[in-house]
């Protein structure tokens, strides 16, 4: 038994940012979410990231193995993962090699030092041990054996093999940082109980090796300071940590109870997707049907074959995905059927780069199918507010019969953040377009005044048969027509229809200045960075001529766009790609001038490379 | 609880579309088999669904007085899937063509057949593309001029039997295009069976492949050239009746009742249910006689039997009954 000494003075910090890296069997996703968990639990506000090779076994210590795991903590509101980091959590030497360069100069890198073996410095490349010669003397390195502090620590625990005893040096690395950060190991420990239960002494070993942990960082003379990061001012309510796939999984749970239908989900597995299907597959405790098909194009095919049977149908999917799904949605959108497609971006073009982030499908969501096609595409922005776009993208979907393309990405996917939980009682009704009463002169193409939706009668429904397909139809009976004028009527019918969605979905807010020198514009998944940026410098640097908007509705964009325009001098447009959405505002704004910031390396915008760029245009 | 249902006729089932095919087009044949079929089914009209994919034979949908969807090429069964696991309660039909089924469907055809979700797929077999106006098809033989083979097809065929037993097809029928009488039959035994049901018609395309069976299916020739198989009875055929098959070793013979001592007792009696393919892949793939009846109709648990026990397991065993019970549940934390 250790004993615990009186902790020294507490630095009071307002944000924190951490990364837990090692090889990809050291456990940093695990290590990490338990951290950021923790400080959720004591009330900070938080944003994670995680990172880990697209090989699934990578070679143990190689440089392409690393894994990591990051995480922004604070008692202020927290909107990225962050981008340098005040502590480095490194278990090997590639973990520091491929890391290092995100470390703040002059902050803190613990590292396992029984990890720096020849043969790992080897494999990281490194020349000279790092931790020998003067390459780290900018930080502050602490030197840890973890590994065999960690088989000291399990001395005498029965029924341990050698590989689980060095497997759970992750929890000694924790245990440190819990200590540094002045966060209790209890709601660890409790994790434990419940994920080991039916091994004792697996829960005895992990929690020997956290406390272990922790007692040796408040033991050590290496570590004058510990931190502590005050709760955040948030609404009040119930919370849960959640990440943007599950949130988008839940959204459409949620709609699904709301409009009372049954939800299918046709799928094929693709990175960073596949997690949307591995949720929905859980819940045939609410009646879903989540279907694996033989391709994307099976999986978009059976979601319009129940749609037209009355579910709320969707189906998920990544960039080549949304490629081979084409021609099928053009199908939904002509037969005119609700669909929600859901694509989570990642690094294109072609196979591209899987496991990154990028925002470049927004064109082939809008574009990317033959004949006049419009669909209504809108974008989730934040890993919580996955959830209200899947929900409104399925609400958009039934109301105005139409397919909706719903756009995250891998890094709002897979990062998580808190949500506050929101009971199905509060979202806004959904009304279908479904249709029980047969009424004389009844077709299957009458539509709602207003919204120009059809109408949505389903097999089983006596009166109502009918035939629909991917022909041209007759305005009003639905049957297939060739009738020249006919046909130019009902595309321009189909494109109102979408249009007019305009006067459903909200208006445009601009943040921080509403008139200015400088409008800051994104879209999608980059919301985050971008409002933190200009947060900065609206709020620290004194910078209140710059105002940023942000977009969550792409076809149609919100009535107010150009109103919003007006208000400033200049107009930059942010975006993960090359240019997609400035090229969409070019075309329906003319007279403005859309400057541009692109960046296309499978990663997020950082908040030094935003803040500078922004001043300099306002220069 | 079941409600009565009302007796159509073949009328009922005819929508007011004027039909397309082609004058002599045996699509005509297949129709009134199926208007004719319905109403012997004991299904509510509002209940019965047809796909298609693209091609002649998918313009059927738009002919029948039913819910109804003319798909995208190939696709159908992929739609259809969806269709009967949103409403379990529907008689979904496919209809296909050798090109959509086989070629660019080819994938979503393998694979509906081995997941077994009650469907009733109808082929029509003509050899040829027929609405591209005259290409090789997938079942096209090798040496046949068409417009884009025309010193021969090089390519292959596929026996469509053959690739769907293969993929673990459990009912399994072929009919010639010109036998209204027993394709009516087929397909309410189709509609009866619970499983996916595949029914190759032999399809003549008077314009781009006309004859393509007449030396099997002409009214002359038939009953000598086909073996119309019936679950229980022994495989006998010919006009005189005095023809049948028995295995001599690892294949089946034809023999004639009378020659060589053999009589009626040593013909082979069709098991359509056997689980073991063995022997209905070989008589999918006999030349002669043709195979034609109910070759295979094993009877297996469906897709949706088994999604439904493992919904109402799941049921049971969760709390969860309202997403609310769901969202808040676990690692929640409160903010004051």
């Amino acid at each position: 038994m250790i004993t615990t000494k009186t902790k020294p003075q507490l630095e009071v910090l307002e944000a924190v940012i951490i990364r837990f890296v090692g090889d990809s069997g050291d456990g940093m996703q695990l290590t990490g979410t338990q951290f950021s968990d923790t400080s959720a639990m004591f009330g900070n506000d938080i944003a994670t990231f995680p990172n880990y090779p697209s090989e699934i076994r990578a070679p143990q210590g190689s440089l392409y193995g690393v894994s990591g795991f990051q995480v922004h903590i604070g008692s202020v509101e927290i909107s990225t993962p962050g981008d340098e980091v005040d502590l480095l959590v490194a278990m090997n030497p590639a973990g520091l090699k491929t890391n290092l360069h995100a470390v703040k100069p002059g902050h803190t890198i613990i590292v396992d030092t029984d990890a720096f073996t020849k043969k790992n410095l080897e494999k990281a490349q490194y020349e000279t041990n790092p931790l020998e010669d003067d390459s780290l003397e900018n930080y502050r390195v602490i030197q840890v054996s973890m590994t065999s502090l960690t088989k000291e620590s399990l001395k005498g625990v029965e029924g341990l093999d050698n590989k689980s005893i060095t497997r759970s040096k992750n929890m000694f690395a924790l245990g440190m940082v819990y200590w540094m950060y002045d966060r209790s190991t209890e709601h660890t420990e409790e994790f434990f109980n419940k994920k080991f239960k039916s091994k004792p002494s697996v829960i005895e070993a992990n929690t020997r090796v956290l406390k272990a942990g922790y007692n040796y960082a408040n033991t050590l003379e290496l570590i004058p300071t510990a931190y502590t990061i005050s709760p955040a001012k948030m609404d009040p309510g119930t919370y849960r940590i959640i990440m943007g796939n599950t949130a988008t999984a839940w959204g459409f749970l949620a709609a699904a109870e709301k409009s009372g239908l049954e939800l299918f989900l046709g799928s094929y597995p693709i990175t960073p997707a596949t997690d949307i299907l591995h949720e929905l597959v859980k819940h045939k405790h609410f009646g879903v049907k989540a279907f694996q098909a033989e391709d994307e194009i099976a999986g978009i095919a059976s979601a319009i074959g129940a749609s037209f049977a009355g579910d709320l149908a969707i189906t998920t999917t990544s960039g080549p995905g949304l490629a081979l799904k084409g021609e099928a949605l053009g199908l939904a959108m002509m037969i005119e059927l609700p669909l929600v497609v859901v694509n989570v971006q990642r690094g294109g073009p072609s196979t591209g780069l899987p496991t990154k982030t990028e925002q470049s499908d927004l064109l082939q969501a809008l574009y990317g199918r033959n004949g006049e096609s419009p669909v209504i595409v809108v974008a989730a922005s934040t890993p919580a507010n996955c959830f209200n776009y899947a929900y409104n993208a399925a609400k958009l979907a039934l109301e105005h019969m139409t397919p909706v393309i719903l756009l995250t990405d891998g890094y709002i996917a897979n990062g998580s953040a808190p949500w506050k939980v929101q009971s199905v009682n509060d979202m806004p009704e959904i009304k279908s377009n479904l249709v029980n009463e047969v009424t004389e002169n009844w077709h299957p193409y009458n539509r709602n005044e207003d919204s120009l939706a059809r109408n949505w009668a389903v097999p089983g429904t006596p009166g109502f048969e009918h035939r629909v397909g991917g022909l041209e139809k007759d305005k009003i009976t639905g049957n297939v027509s060739y009738v020249p004028e006919n046909h130019e009527y009902m595309t321009k019918i189909r494109a109102e229809k979408v249009k007019r969605v305009q006067n459903y979905i909200p208006n445009l807010e601009t943040e921080f200045a509403e008139t200015g020198d400088l409008l800051v514009i994104g879209w999608g998944g980059t919301y985050g960075s971008l409002h933190s940026a200009v947060k900065h410098l609206y709020e620290e640097e004194g910078y209140t001529n710059i105002g940023f908007a942000h977009f969550n509705y792409i076809n149609p964009l919100p009535k107010n766009t150009e109103e919003i325009l007006t208000k400033f001098k200049k107009i930059v447009v942010c975006e993960l790609n090359n240019g997609q959405f400035s090229k969409v505002l070019k075309i329906n704004f003319n007279g403005f001038e859309f400057l541009q910031h692109n960046k296309v390396q499978g990663l997020p915008f950082g908040n030094t490379e935003l803040t500078e760029k922004f001043k300099q245009l306002v220069k | 609880m079941e409600t009565a249902v009302k007796k159509y006729t073949f009328k009922d089932f005819a929508s007011d579309q004027e039909v397309r095919w082609c004058p002599g087009c045996d699509d005509y044949v297949i129709l009134r088999s199926m208007q004719k079929a319905l109403p012997e089914m004991g299904v509510k009209k509002e209940d019965v669904v047809f796909i298609s994919g693209i091609g002649c034979s998918s313009r059927f949908p738009y002919y029948m007085d039913t819910y109804g969807m003319h798909g995208i090429h190939g696709r159908a069964p992929g739609i259809a899937s969806g269709v009967k696991l949103a409403n379990p309660n529907l008689s979904v039909w496919v209809v296909t063509g050798d090109g959509d089924a086989m070629a660019i469907g080819g994938n979503h055809f393998i694979h509906v057949l081995r997941r077994n979700i009650d469907l009733n797929i109808i082929l029509f077999n003509n050899e040829i593309y027929g609405l591209t106006k005259g290409q090789f098809s997938p079942t096209s033989l090798v040496g046949q001029k068409t417009k884009s083979s025309p010193y021969g097809n090089t390519q292959p065929p596929f026996q469509p039997g053959e690739l769907a037993i293969g993929a673990q097809a459990r009912f399994f029928a072929r009919i010639g295009g010109n036998n209204p009488k027993d394709m009516t039959q087929i397909f309410i035994e189709a509609e009866k069976f619970k499983g996916t049901s595949l029914i190759e018609v032999l399809q003549n395309c008077v314009i781009f492949n006309d004859g393509c069976f007449t030396n099997v299916t002409d009214k002359a020739v038939k009953e000598d050239k086909q073996i119309y198989l019936e679950h229980g009875k022994p495989m006998i055929f010919g006009k005189n009746r005095d023809k049948g098959l028995v295995l001599n070793g690892l294949k089946l013979e034809v023999v004639t009742i009378g020659e060589n001592g053999i009589t009626q007792e040593d013909l082979l009696v069709h098991n359509a249910k056997e689980k073991d393919p063995t022997l209905h892949q070989m008589l999918v793939r006999l030349e002669y006689p043709l195979a034609t009846g109910i070759i295979r109709s094993f009877n297996d648990v469906t897709l949706e039997e088994q999604e439904d026990a493992l919904t109402a397991q799941v049921k049971a065993n969760s709390n969860f009954k309202k997403t609310d019970d769901l969202f808040f549940s676990g690692e929640t934390y409160k903010v004051k």
